[in-house]
């Protein structure tokens, strides 16, 4: 397998395909049709494809693996430069995965222009990919924006009735802080004479210039996560995207902000890391307790899973600066999960839409009389959301909890008020969505789960009990990853004779 | 066996509640039934194995489960003589309450999804009890709750169910926010969530302190302390116990297997499997048995004044898991658990016979609308006695050797607390005493306050309902006899073995040195109850009300449960709401968009109108960033030189 650039094959399969529908032509119905069919396939094919890597990942090594490596601009020492890790390894399986449940979810929501809806949607998956795989901060930088251009126009063509608002609040929000990272970018590059990442995780920075590009690059990162207090871009963007929309931006694009911190913000600037891990701690925990407070008094459904994101994502970014190997992987599975299960809440949200068109919690009730199914099913991802034993939910949250208790209990005491308030508004939403009388008309009209319904929420229900029940298939290929970041970390900050004493 | 002993109900739950279109209400009863029944057989060979047996302890390991850096925990089964004992009560009551169910719930549209519940909580609990680590303990005790969210909701079409479950499962949420802290902390310290690695090196840290939320603290008795505020919600102690009375919600057999039996008294289990961590901290153990006597005797007060036939049940549920952490506090955790059993039996023998009650009165649940029914169902009537005098602690009964033993060890503790829960545990005692038979004479005595409808359609309920009454009703009058000598008696060494942790205290052994008058108190201020009941409320009816009216602030304080639920709503709900509003308008709304996107969005649109003359299109807006940025980053560079 090692001669093939899987990573490559990968990355660009969708963007073929993309280019294969470009090209189709006749009536309308049969582009659509088309244009469908072939988005599906390719994007199943990079599903199967990108198993490979999970088969053939050695967990035995924090080396990258699959490296491809190709001159681009030789004269400026820019590679094209790809490979994986313990910690990229699952951001690239999740982008894959839900890429083609997307698709099918859109499969009748979409109407108009479906042909340049399936092209905008291959293009971000060859996006997302790449900027997971990108080794060299150029790429990734390339990548990292490229995503932007599909989701706003994603959100701005096929998005709801704000939906040029919300598409560039979006762009705004994000754009803002990436100039920033490409400043940061550049003088890191002239200071190393290189954009290689390994190589830049071996630099040393000088700690005033630290600060600095930190922060710098801290602006795009925090942006993407979101964090507190450059968050309400993504309520506004959820409730004008497109389903399929949602669930990319929840379940994919703010990983890139943890993966981010984790590939740039800790290796490369460590003592800039240690020296604002107190602000990281202060901004997560307020996202924690103020966005569950604010999600508890939404009346719009995707408004309040979109604000859930935002209190889970604290506890993701907590766990990434608590540095311990039980708070790190626990961020990176909190990450996982809660790229499947909050899709899965926004595909949850999709299926009643899709039939009464509207998000308001108000219009609903009883719904377990007429959709036992759906009942069922959304219990389940429910549940996962409030982090109950058994489920993915859980796992990441109770590791981040436990691993930050050993470096700081105030920060892991005042997380873990998430479980009580994480709980208030997801049964909150349950109990009028789903529990009462089944009373208005409109509502009793509303149909079970069709069968392709229930073939995209089958594999999100497998994966969200897998993960709960046996976490360990992706614990362990990133455990060996994890434990390199941390030693580095620590290492790093020995050298420079800045590690104190861990406060409790 | 062991593995099948756990399994088998999840089996029974998945096919029953996936296979229900198949199977049939029928089908769905005999698949769950038959899971729990064998479970029950099996957990008796258990029982002798472990127990009576010379295999004091028995793990299987089934595979791991999250395993991150030091931490490693299985999912595994460990099973000594505390879970054997556990696994008898679970599976047997939970056996008779889905044979129970099978009459009770015949009506009902949705026969398949109740006994794949009720079948799911029993696999849940048992996963509770056979924990080999805190994390799998964690596992069952949120899985219990959801059952038990899912099963106080069962009819999802009435708002107050609705209510009811929510509240559950978020008082109880507050416990675990405390338990899963315990953890940590317990990781912290020992770098392991395996019990039998953290009994072993407990003793290291018996003095180790550590500063937690900026305090010095004893370490073992913070943990502890976080561990029991877990322990608290889901035994539904004073102060996160506002759950259990509305839990009464659901239907009666679920009141009887969760909210009696089995899943209140997870909290008294785990205090009891961490025994060797509280031992060591002595500060949490007098927290433990203040708090405790405080819930026996808060719940009883309650449970006097109640009208809801199960509410006053459910107080009394609550009084008495008051006692079990009061008896824990003082160390006597054999005589906990020992109640912690005969409570089981005699408790839901209570809530069935009132489900039969309430059956038999076309669901009604208040007993001032009752009255004079014995005739009619005379067997009910004969269970419902035999529940109350174990209740009761009525000597013979089983109630009276397990509830006379944690008083005369709580007296025999000869501590300020244990003086403290000793005397609120005999008043406690007259209370429950009372209540019960207020509650048996309201019921069966007295003139009929029905009306004719619903007097003409009294019947004693079928045999599938009356014969799990009458099982239990055998282990209520029986269980405290036989099972004496094994826990707290002289067999008490050879059965427990290395279950229970030892202290040099024997709480067990002081307490049978305790002047004679203490084992006597319990049963005089018990008859003294008895007989105070039958002058109120059938000799001198008048004096109830007459009460009422004289002590009217009183009786309004109890009759509102002393006002937790308006104090909590004032104090935490409320503000949750207001805040989470507040913050939603005017902190994201008018202050972060205000000045954030949409006030830049307002200063670039004059920016961008001057630069749209000489441009055009919405490139300007990425072009003049970039420019902007590539200035800033020039700038900087010719500064830094």
């Amino acid at each position: 397998m090692t001669d093939l650039p899987l990573l490559t094959i990968i990355t660009f399969l969708p963007l073929v395909g993309a280019g294969f529908i470009l090209f189709v032509r006749g009536g309308e119905a049969q582009v659509a049709s088309n244009a469908r069919n072939v988005a599906l396939l390719t994007s199943i094919a990079t599903f199967v494809l990108s198993l490979f890597l999970w088969f053939n990942f050695d967990s035995s090594t924090a080396d990258y693996q699959f490296v491809e490596r190709a001159e681009w601009l030789p004269a400026f020492n820019i590679a094209y430069s790809m490979g994986i890790d313990g910690i990229s390894l699952f951001f690239v399986l999740l982008s894959t995965f839900l890429t083609p449940l997307c698709i099918l979810s859109s499969w009748e929501a979409v109407t108009k222009r479906v042909k340049e809806y399936m092209i905008a949607f291959l293009v971000l998956e060859t996006m997302m990919i790449g900027m997971f795989c990108a080794l060299d901060a150029f790429l990734f930088y390339i990548f990292f924006e490229a995503v932007l251009i599909p989701m706003f126009i994603i959100i701005g063509v096929w998005g709801g009735p704000r939906r040029v608002y919300a598409a560039f609040k979006f762009f705004l929000y994000t754009l803002l802080g990436s100039v920033l990272m490409l400043l940061a970018f550049l003088t890191m590059y002239f200071h190393a004479g290189t954009s290689d990442i390994p190589t830049l995780m071996t630099t040393q920075f000088a700690y005033g210039m630290q600060i600095w590009l930190w922060l710098a690059i801290f602006a795009s990162f925090a942006v993407k996560v979101p964090m507190w207090p450059v968050h309400t871009w993504l309520p506004d963007a959820h409730v004008e995207a497109p389903t399929a929309g949602s669930v990319i931006l929840a379940g994919v694009l703010l990983k890139m902000g943890g993966y981010g911190f984790l590939r740039f913000s800790v290796p490369m600037l460590p003592e800039a890391t240690e020296a604002f891990t107190p602000m990281v701690y202060t901004l997560s925990v307020v996202a924690i307790i103020y966005t569950s407070m604010v999600a508890l008094v939404q009346n719009d459904m995707k408004k309040m899973i979109a604000y859930s994101s935002v209190a889970h994502m604290g506890m993701v970014t907590i766990g990434i600066f608590a540095m311990t190997q039980q708070a790190v992987e626990g961020a990176i599975f909190q990450m996982l999960s809660h790229g499947i299960v909050s899709g899965a809440l926004f595909l949850c949200v999709g299926v009643v839409y899709d039939r009464l068109h509207t998000r308001e919690i108000a219009r609903y009730g009883g719904l377990a009389n007429n959709m036992p199914k759906y009942a069922l099913v959304f219990m389940v991802f429910m549940m996962a959301s409030v982090g109950l034993p058994g489920t993915a939910g859980f796992v990441g949250e109770f590791l981040i909890i436990v691993g930050v208790f050993q470096v700081n209990t105030w920060v892991a005491l005042l997380a873990a008020t998430g479980l009580i308030l994480g709980a208030m508004y997801m049964l909150w939403l349950y109990r009028s969505v789903v529990f009462g009388k089944l009373e208005k008309d409109e509502v009793k009209a509303m149909l079970d789960l069709s069968k392709r319904e229930i073939a995209i929420v089958a594999p999100l229900i497998v994966m969200v009990l897998w993960m709960g029940i046996y976490p360990s298939s992706f614990l362990e290929p990133m455990s060996v990853s994890v434990t390199n970041l941390i030693t580095k970390y620590q290492t790093a900050l020995e050298a420079a004779g800045s590690l104190p004493l861990a406060t409790r | 066996m062991y593995v099948a002993a756990i399994f088998l109900p999840l089996l029974g739950a998945i096919v029953a509640g996936f296979g229900r279109h198949i199977l049939g209400d029928r089908g769905a009863q005999i698949v769950t039934i038959s899971g729990v029944g064998i479970a029950a057989i099996l957990s008796v060979f258990i029982f002798f194995d472990v127990a009576l047996g010379d295999n004091k302890l028995v793990v299987v390991e089934l595979f791991t489960w999250i395993a991150s850096g030091d931490m490693d925990a299985k999912w595994a089964l460990r099973i000594d003589t505390l879970t054997a004992v556990m696994l008898i009560v679970v599976n047997w009551v939970s056996f008779m309450v889905h044979l129970y169910s099978v009459g009770y719930m015949h009506h009902d549209p949705s026969i398949p999804r109740f006994q794949a519940y009720l079948s799911f909580f029993t696999f849940a609990m048992l996963m509770l009890v056979t924990a080999d680590n805190l994390i799998q303990l964690f596992f069952g005790w949120e899985g219990v709750g959801v059952a038990s969210y899912l099963l106080i909701g069962f009819w999802y079409h009435k708002q107050s169910a609705n209510a009811a479950a929510m509240k559950a499962f978020l008082v109880n949420r507050v416990g675990d926010f405390g338990f899963a802290l315990g953890i940590a902390g317990v990781f912290f310290l020992f770098d392991t969530v395996n019990f039998q690695e953290i009994f072993e090196r407990a003793p290291e840290f018996a003095e180790t302190t550590v500063v937690f939320f900026g305090i010095e603290w004893h370490a073992l008795t913070i943990i502890a302390i976080l561990l029991f505020i877990g322990a608290m919600g889901k035994s539904a102690q004073l102060g996160l116990h506002t759950w259990l009375p509305d839990a009464m919600e659901g239907p009666t057999p679920v009141s009887a297997l969760i909210h009696a039996a089995t899943m209140v008294t997870a909290g008294v289990f785990m205090v009891t499997r961490m025994s060797p961590l509280f031992e060591l901290a002595p500060t949490a153990l007098m927290l433990v048995t203040i708090i405790g006597a405080l819930t026996a005797f808060f719940a009883a007060t309650v449970g006097c004044v109640q009208n809801d036939i199960k509410r006053v049940i459910a107080y009394s549920t609550c009084s008495q898991l008051g006692y079990m952490f009061f008896a824990i506090g003082v160390s006597a955790y054999q005589a906990a658990i020992f109640h912690l059993m005969t409570h089981a039996f005699f408790k839901a023998l209570l809530f069935l016979g009132a489900g039969s009650v309430i059956h038999a009165m076309s669901d009604e649940q208040d007993i001032r609308k009752m009255g004079g029914i014995w005739k009619h169902i005379k067997l009910t009537y004969a269970m419902m006695w035999i529940g109350s005098l174990a209740l009761a602690g009525v000597p013979f009964f089983a109630g009276y050797f397990s509830k006379d033993m944690i008083l005369e060890a709580a007296y025999g503790a000869h501590s300020g607390v244990g003086q403290f829960a000793f005397w609120m545990g005999i008043a406690a005692a007259f209370m429950t005493a009372f209540y019960s038979w207020r509650l048996l004479i309201l019921v069966f005595h007295g003139k009929p306050r029905a009306d004719e409808y619903v007097m003409s359609h009294i019947h004693e309920s079928p045999a599938v309902m009356t014969v799990p009454l009458m099982v239990l009703a055998v282990g209520a009058v029986f269980a405290g006899y036989v099972g004496y000598d094994m826990f707290i008696g002289h067999g008490m060494e050879a059965f427990w073995g290395e279950a229970i942790a030892r202290s040099g205290f024997d709480a067990i052994e002081a307490a049978h040195h305790v002047p004679g008058w203490v084992p006597l108190a319990p049963t005089v201020v018990g008859l003294t109850g008895i007989a105070m009941a039958y002058v109120f409320y059938l000799f001198a009816p008048g004096i109830p009300k007459a009460l009422a009216s004289t002590f009217a602030p009183v009786h309004r304080f109890l009759l509102n449960k002393w006002y937790f639920d308006e104090l909590y709503d004032a104090i935490f709900v409320r503000p949750t709401w207001y805040l989470g509003r507040g913050f939603w308008k005017s902190g994201d709304g008018a202050l972060i968009d205000g000045v954030g996107p949409d006030g830049i969005a307002a200063a670039a649109k004059g920016v961008a109108q001057r630069l749209s003359k000489m441009q055009s299109g919405y490139v300007f807006h990425y072009a003049f960033f970039m420019i902007a940025g590539l200035f800033g980053f020039v700038t900087w560079y010719m500064i830094k030189g």
